[in-house]
């Protein structure tokens, strides 16, 4: 008779709760956790340089970091520098994402474009474009077009990889689909590959952005009078270690600006997922 | 319209899929292809609605289709192949969107279609937001949206769970019972393909050849109900003696690959 539920208390023997075994490898990450430990950290950092127990020339206090940003931008020179930088930044990126847009989909379409462009890429990548920063300026004279042009490198491989291989991973099936309706090419290429391939296009910038603010740094420091990155050499190298790390915040702050607004492109875009 | 396959055979490299494959469908009339896995099913669909070069032979036209189709062979294909950043409407719509159609006229075919496959209230909803049946019903409607001669169905309901299947089989024996459209239906599922075919292609196993043209003798009225139950099982059990042993063997030679 299974018309009721067997009785648990039957027989003599002690039932026992088997033992909840699932527990773990679910890492969700509590809203505040992240906010709450960086606090920690500069409150702790800011503790040891008050009380002298760390000496401010090699690590400066934050209140002394935030006070030499403060006159930064008082004085007008934040803005100096970093407008000189956002402008490298700003056009290198662009013309380097246009190009590698326009590249790696002409590899992701056509055979010829693979072929040749495969072998170009895969040569050309691994150099470190800062390298080739004194032949560019050899080749474009000392200013700023050396400089945006070494950004404009280093964005160019990664956002032609990323969308070479985005055009790769967009699924087949949907391509057979438009096909079997006699979609046209540039239709199929616009409606079916494009958005396909933008998730990894949109993940390509991400890699883009902080590819740049490398390079711009990197450039700066070799031969520039403004941008973040000269304001770090000379403040390093007049040993003014608070302004040093000012620049440092203001970098890292422009990362994460810049990784909020993908943030906020993926979401525009890719809501779909 | 008919669509004939003449003296299909297919490679692919030293693989023979399919050897000498020829039959006809006409509009309105509904030819299920079975046969043992990897026997060139799928293959023999692609190369019929013109997505396959075949390495002989040809799949041919013959007559015209009806004035207003815009798409004579439409694929209905077992994953769907749905846009996932497209709604239902504009999945339904894509097809649509190359032609000299006007908004308007597109419109009132996009209505259309989603009105048939009871669609109308998921029209701005995502792929990911629906059901796998759902998602089947907007591959459908977006193929009836182009009003086909011949639907080119690949396993459609392979990717269902039985109920979703036993629905959406009605929902075939609905739309095929409208008008003049004509389907070829690939399907491992005997019972899927005693239930909508006029005439069952048996292919044996690879390289596919036909072994046998099974004539369905009732209509698709007809075998809905109980009385047929049992000659539509008879039939099944007839198909299954074709290709039993075959499908042993094709299974034996996929777990050994």
């Amino acid at each position: 008779m299974l018309d009721r539920a067997p009785d648990i208390s039957a027989g003599n023997e002690t039932t026992r709760r088997v033992r909840f075994r699932g527990a773990g490898f679910v890492p969700a990450s509590s809203r505040f956790g992240g906010w709450i430990a960086l606090g920690l950290v500069i409150a702790i950092w800011q503790a040891a340089g008050s009380s002298g127990f760390i000496n401010p020339l090699f690590l400066p206090a934050p209140s002394a970091i935030l006070r030499a940003i403060y006159e930064l931008a008082m004085s007008g020179a934040l803005w100096q520098h970093l407008s000189a930088s956002i402008l490298r930044i700003g056009v290198g990126w662009v013309l380097g994402t246009a190009a590698g847009v326009a590249v790696g989909f002409a590899i992701g379409l056509s055979r010829l474009a693979r072929s040749v462009g495969i072998t170009f890429i895969s040569a050309l990548f691994p150099i470190p474009k800062i390298a080739l920063l004194p032949l560019l300026i050899l080749w474009l004279g000392i200013g700023e077009e050396p400089k945006i042009a070494t950004i404009a490198l280093g964005v160019f491989f990664s956002t032609a990889i990323s969308v070479y291989s985005g055009v790769d991973a967009v699924p087949r099936n949907l391509i057979r689909m438009a096909q079997s309706f006699n979609v046209p090419f540039a239709t199929i290429v616009r409606k079916v590959v494009w958005p396909g391939a933008l998730p990894a296009i949109l993940a390509g910038f991400r890699i883009t952005a902080s590819v740049a603010l490398l390079l711009v740094v990197s450039a700066e420091m070799i031969g520039a009078q403004y941008g973040i990155g000269a304001f770090v050499l000379q403040a390093g190298n007049l040993m003014q270690t608070d302004q040093l790390l000012a620049g440092v915040v203001i970098l890292s702050v422009f990362g994460l600006v810049v990784g909020k607004v993908i943030n906020l492109l993926e979401t525009r875009l890719l809501h779909w997922r | 319209m008919d669509l004939i396959a003449n003296q299909i055979s297919h490679r692919f490299g030293d693989l023979a899929v399919l050897d000498d494959i020829s039959f006809a469908v006409s509009s309105g009339e509904v030819v299920a292809i079975v046969g043992p896995s990897g026997c060139g099913k799928s293959t023999l669909l692609s190369i019929l609605g013109g997505l396959l070069q075949p390495t002989s032979g040809a799949p041919e036209l013959r007559g015209a289709p009806s004035a207003d189709s815009l798409n004579p062979l439409t694929f209905v294909f077992q994953d769907f192949a749905l846009l996932p950043w497209a709604t239902v409407e504009e999945n339904v719509e894509f097809p649509l969107l190359h032609t000299q159609l006007s908004a308007a006229q597109r419109r009132a075919l996009v209505e259309d279609a989603l009105r048939r496959t009871g669609l109308t209230d998921f029209r701005r909803t995502y792929p990911k937001q629906l059901s796998g049946g759902m998602r089947q019903r907007v591959g459908i409607s977006r193929a009836l949206a182009v009003k086909p001669a011949i639907l080119l169905m690949d396993e459609p309901l392979s990717a269902l769970d039985s109920q979703t299947r036993e629905l959406l089989m009605e929902d075939f024996v609905r739309l095929l019972a409208d008008g003049g459209m004509g389907a070829v239906y690939v399907t491992h599922n005997l019972e899927e393909a005693a239930r909508l075919a006029d005439r069952i292609v048996v292919l044996s196993r690879r390289p596919g050849r036909i072994r046998e043209v099974v004539a369905v003798p009732m209509t698709r009225a007809e075998r809905g109900e109980i009385a047929a139950r049992e000659r539509l099982l008879a039939l099944q059990n007839q198909i299954w003696s074709l290709i039993r042993n075959e499908a042993i063997d094709a299974e034996r030679e996929v777990q050994h690959a």
